[in-house]
């Protein structure tokens, strides 16, 4: 049977269900699919902290959310088009962001009145009528799957449990993806227990064809590869790109990588990328916390490693000394903070920018640290390189600031050529530096080069170099502990004007028009929401600029004079205004910030909304 | 990063050996010392200078980590390379240096405020790992550069600025700590006792693994005489056991001695009285901990009778940085990484122009 199939231009689908259902599993193959296939692509994974909350409940929700296109798109979209409802909690928990018209499969097995009960619902909605506004595909996945699976040797938990494979079958053929790299990914999976294997592929393939022969589905979809820059292409999270990008920076300095960090949501996954990587001479340690961390990454530093520590908000606020220690010895040193929600243990699994402060000010004294954010997953790779590039040419510890959204959101990423990545070597010190007045040679650890402010590294090993380094304040030069009160004065301005002086590309600003009286600032993850907002608003002929920070500590220097040239900056930022303090502060601008602290990314309908009414104030 | 050598220190063959001869005064720094006139940490700092030349090490593959207290300022007085870090970090720090660099002998320096206190977490968990550290405990009972207020190692009841009434903690003993937390080699030592102190850095040096050394050591501004019945010549023989492999376990003046009794706990009793033959003799080397746990606990904390004095525990066991290095060699037998492959990945499409 043959049907009709619908060219579409875009399709947002979000998959949920229970925690244990499989949802991210399921999601990431579709994403691998769609990638595979061509399309352009943003994904959401949007999970709860609780490994296993209660089945069948709110709080167990667990979704994925993949928005692909035959065009570039920049989020992971505002609401689905379609949502697969593994069970009532995930219909209830996702419905409110589903527009009219919006497909729903829904597997009925689940809407039993125990489970309805469990959620709230007083009557089913499959058929007490709340659903008319939405395209309701009711479909037994469960009942389907066990029956796909009769013949097979398993219990009917262990059948049930194959219907996320029906599922993404009959996803798979709705939207024309390819199947083969499934199966092969189901091989990898479950390769050492073949009747289980077997029985997934079987319900995928069930899947398939039930979306083929059903009356359920009258058209099949059609995205066109989306059209981009010829070159080859990989699906990547910000996570695994942030890991490549150390690894890269490593294999550019000549210098191995050392990870020193402690578990922690949803910073964890660069840790266990890195520990793959040994092949590389990357050293990882999982330290007994998140001082210890740090501490060890920083004596690795000392030894002439790129010492790393990985983290997340509350792990940056126990690593706050040891960062202010590493100021102060002026080692390199990479702080990577993959922001969430807090304050305090906040939402683990959910995203926020909500660290900027801290970074910048979250430790004792004058303790300047330069910052790096990334914009998108695949941008974690090259900010990853300009946080190493920074730490170890200006012998400074540096905030490599990530979000959850980065880190576990994935896209399509251009594989760049090695040879296009900046080289890092570094000069580490090998002679004395400094002539006593008796005429003999010595080594002073505080001599600065002239350029760029930063002091030799010199690493024990190196013959008449031995030096002593410390957390108390140094003579300028010696390095020997001084309480005078005229040197701490110099020492302090000293290690600011380092971190002033970084030389940091100057911010560009994307103004087609160039009529526009209205700047967006942003910072980070908001880079995608942000962009797809202001192209809708140009859509509608309104002129409005946009620019965005890589480096929020230097700012870029010729930001103050971008400012000064629009009537009016909008600074977006999924916390209560952090970057629009600095602004504000440091330029005297009257930045009109826009925020919200939800967990989740902006949604670009209801930015595009902000900035017209912005614009029309002018 | 340099060629092994065999310097007859197992745990240093790694870090490369000097051809010059050295002097306790190489080991010097031109920076005046600090600490108050006739305290403990001079003869301290004077034993390890004099100690060094017989590790025969290049001073440059020398590194002396400290933490946050009077003995943290060991490293600005060590002509060696030397960070003076946080208070209760140096053992994560020096376990960062050491893990990577195979070619350094990495020395700690604490007290019991940094090691018990603050840094209890990273001193444990140091020992347990077994990384290739020597950890100098300074234990003077006091916490001294914050002015005198109790440390995790004073006596219950302790009167100071902060406990007026008295301390109404119970004290750590760190011998017992260290056993506990799966030290591979624990010894102590007294600051005024050169020799003693001397035989016992050449057995954590020579240990391969964590070695962590207590050094009774007088604090005499803050806590003055914590130690002095041990040092007292009048009764210190009565009062010490001085551990020494193979030997029987007798107070310094052969009094009284150690046995096992049927309960199964250590005991002492007059020589005499139990007979030479029933004495424990003294095993550093035993794989089981329990004895020598028994024997860290034998000593009143109040009035110090019955303290045992010497190497408690000293076996082999794999270094953490050892199995870390392995694993890295290991990791890198097939070729190092082609980095254009790892992040190109398995799975990429191409976009024709």
């Amino acid at each position: 049977m043959t049907k009709e199939v619908v060219q579409l231009d875009q399709v947002i689908i979000r998959f949920a269900g229970d925690s244990g259902d499989g949802m991210q599993l399921t999601g990431d193959q579709f994403t691998s699919r769609t990638a595979e296939f061509g399309n352009d692509l943003s994904t959401l994974p949007d999970f709860p902290a609780e490994i296993r909350a209660p089945a069948g409940t709110l709080p167990g929700v667990s979704a994925f959310q993949l928005h692909f296109a035959d065009h570039e798109i920049m989020t992971p979209g505002d609401s689905p088009n379609v949502l697969v409802a593994m069970n009532p909690a995930a219909l209830k928990a996702n419905i409110k962001d589903l527009p009219r018209g919006a497909d729903l499969i829904l597997n009925t097995d689940e809407f039993t009145s125990r489970n309805l009960a469990k959620v709230g619902y007083d009557t089913n909605p499959l058929d007490d009528g709340s659903l008319d506004s939405f395209r309701v595909h009711p479909i037994a996945l469960t009942s389907l799957t066990v029956e796909a699976l009769k013949d097979f040797d398993l219990g009917k938990k262990e059948a049930e449990r194959a219907k996320n494979m029906f599922a993404l079958g009959m996803l798979s053929w709705l939207y024309h993806r390819p199947t083969e790299a499934t199966i092969e990914f189901l091989g990898n999976k479950f390769g050492r227990t073949p009747e289980i294997l077997a029985a997934n592929i079987a319900a995928f393939e069930a899947g398939w064809s039930y979306g083929e022969t059903t009356e359920e589905f009258s058209v099949q979809y059609e995205i066109r590869p989306a059209r981009m820059k010829p070159g080859r292409y990989r699906n990547i999270s910000g996570n695994v790109a942030l890991s490549y990008g150390l690894i890269a920076a490593s294999e550019r300095a000549g210098i191995p990588l050392y990870l020193g960090s402690y578990p922690i949501t949803p910073a964890s996954e660069i840790l266990h990328e890195l520990s793959k990587h040994k092949n590389f001479g990357v050293m990882t340690f999982q330290a007994e916390d998140e001082i210890a961390g740090i501490g060890a990454a920083l004596g690795a530093s000392y030894g002439g490693m790129i010492g790393v520590t990985t983290t997340s908000g509350p792990g940056v606020a126990l690593k706050s000394e040891t960062i202010g220690l590493a100021v102060a010895l002026e080692l390199p040193l990479v702080i990577v903070d993959v922001q969430r929600g807090g304050p305090s243990t906040g939402l683990p699994t959910k995203t926020e920018q909500a660290d900027l402060l801290q970074a910048m000010f979250g430790r004792n004294g004058e303790a300047p640290v330069p910052i790096v954010a990334p914009c998108s997953p695949a941008d974690c790779f090259n900010a990853a390189i300009e946080a190493v590039r920074i730490a170890t040419t200006y012998r400074t510890p540096v905030f490599l600031l990530s979000d959850g959204y980065l880190a576990n959101g994935s896209e399509p990423w251009q594989i760049p050529s090695i040879e296009s990545l900046p080289d890092l070597t570094v000069q580490f010190a090998s002679e004395p530096n400094h002539t006593n007045d008796d005429g003999s040679m010595d080594f002073w650890p505080f001599i600065r080069d002239p350029e760029t402010l930063a002091r030799p590294w010199a690493v024990p090993g190196t013959p008449g170099l031995e030096h002593r380094i410390g957390g108390i304040e140094k003579a300028d030069g010696s390095g020997n502990i001084s309480y005078d009160a005229a040197n701490h004065d110099k020492m302090v301005r000293l290690r600011q004007a380092k971190i002033d002086g970084i030389d940091v590309p100057d911010v560009v600003v994307d103004d087609p028009s160039g009529d526009a009286r209205v700047l967006l600032l942003g910072w980070g993850s908001t880079f995608g929401p942000i962009g797809a907002a202001v192209r809708r608003v140009r859509s509608e002929g309104l002129p409005v600029a946009e620019a965005h920070l890589r480096h929020l500590n230097p700012f870029p220097k010729n930001l103050g004079e971008v400012l000064k040239g629009y009537d009016k900056v909008v600074i977006p930022e999924m916390n209560l205004g952090q970057l629009a303090l600095l602004i504000r502060g440091k330029y005297l601008v009257d930045a009109i910030p826009y925020n919200q602290v939800r967990g989740l990314p902006f949604k670009a309908e209801e930015l595009a909304g902000v900035i017209k009414d912005v614009i029309a104030s002018v | 990063m340099s060629e092994a050598v065999d310097l007859g220190f197992p745990s240093l063959r790694l870090v490369p050996k000097t051809e010059a001869p050295q002097t306790a005064k190489d080991f010097k720094t031109d920076q005046e010392v600090r600490w108050c006139p006739g305290c403990g940490d001079y003869a301290i700092l004077a034993g390890v200078q004099s100690f060094m030349p017989e590790l025969g090490l290049k001073k440059e593959n020398i590194v002396w980590i400290s933490g946050i207290g009077c003995s943290s300022r060991f490293p600005y007085y060590m002509n060696t390379y030397g960070m003076h870090s946080i208070h209760g970090r140096a053992p994560a720090i020096a376990s960062g240096l050491a893990m990577t660099r195979p070619d350094l002998s990495v020395w700690v320096v604490t007290g019991d405020g940094d090691a018990l206190s603050i840094g209890g977490n990273h001193l444990m968990h140091a020992l347990r790992r077994n990384v290739n550290l020597k950890i100098l405990l300074f234990n003077n009972r006091i916490y001294g550069l914050t002015k005198g207020q109790y440390s995790p190692t004073s006596e219950f009841g302790k009167v100071t600025k902060s406990t007026p009434l008295g301390s109404l903690d119970y004290p750590f003993n760190p011998v017992s700590f260290a056993l506990g937390a799966e030290a591979s080699f624990v010894a102590r030592t007294i600051d005024s006792d050169r020799k003693h102190l001397t035989e016992t850095l050449r057995a954590a040096a020579l240990h391969e693994g964590t070695a962590l050394v207590e050094i009774y050591q007088n604090c005499n501004i803050f806590n003055d005489g914590a130690w002095d019945p041990l040092k007292d010549s009048d009764h210190r023989d009565s009062l010490t056991f001085r551990l020494e492999h193979g030997k029987p376990i007798t107070l310094v003046d052969g009094s009284r001695g150690v046995y096992r009794a049927e309960d199964g706990t250590l005991q002492i009793a007059d020589v005499d009285e139990v007979g030479r033959r029933s004495l424990l003799i003294h095993d550093a080397h035993a794989a089981d901990p329990s004895v020598a746990f028994g024997l860290s606990r034998l000593s009143d904390p109040l009035s110090l009778a019955n303290t045992p004095i010497g190497v408690f525990r000293d076996v082999k066991r794999a270094t953490y940085d050892e199995m870390f290095q392995a694993q890295l060699h290991k990791a890198q037998e097939g070729g190092r990484g082609d980095l254009a492959a790892l992040i190109a990945g398995k799975d990429t499409w191409e976009i024709a122009p």
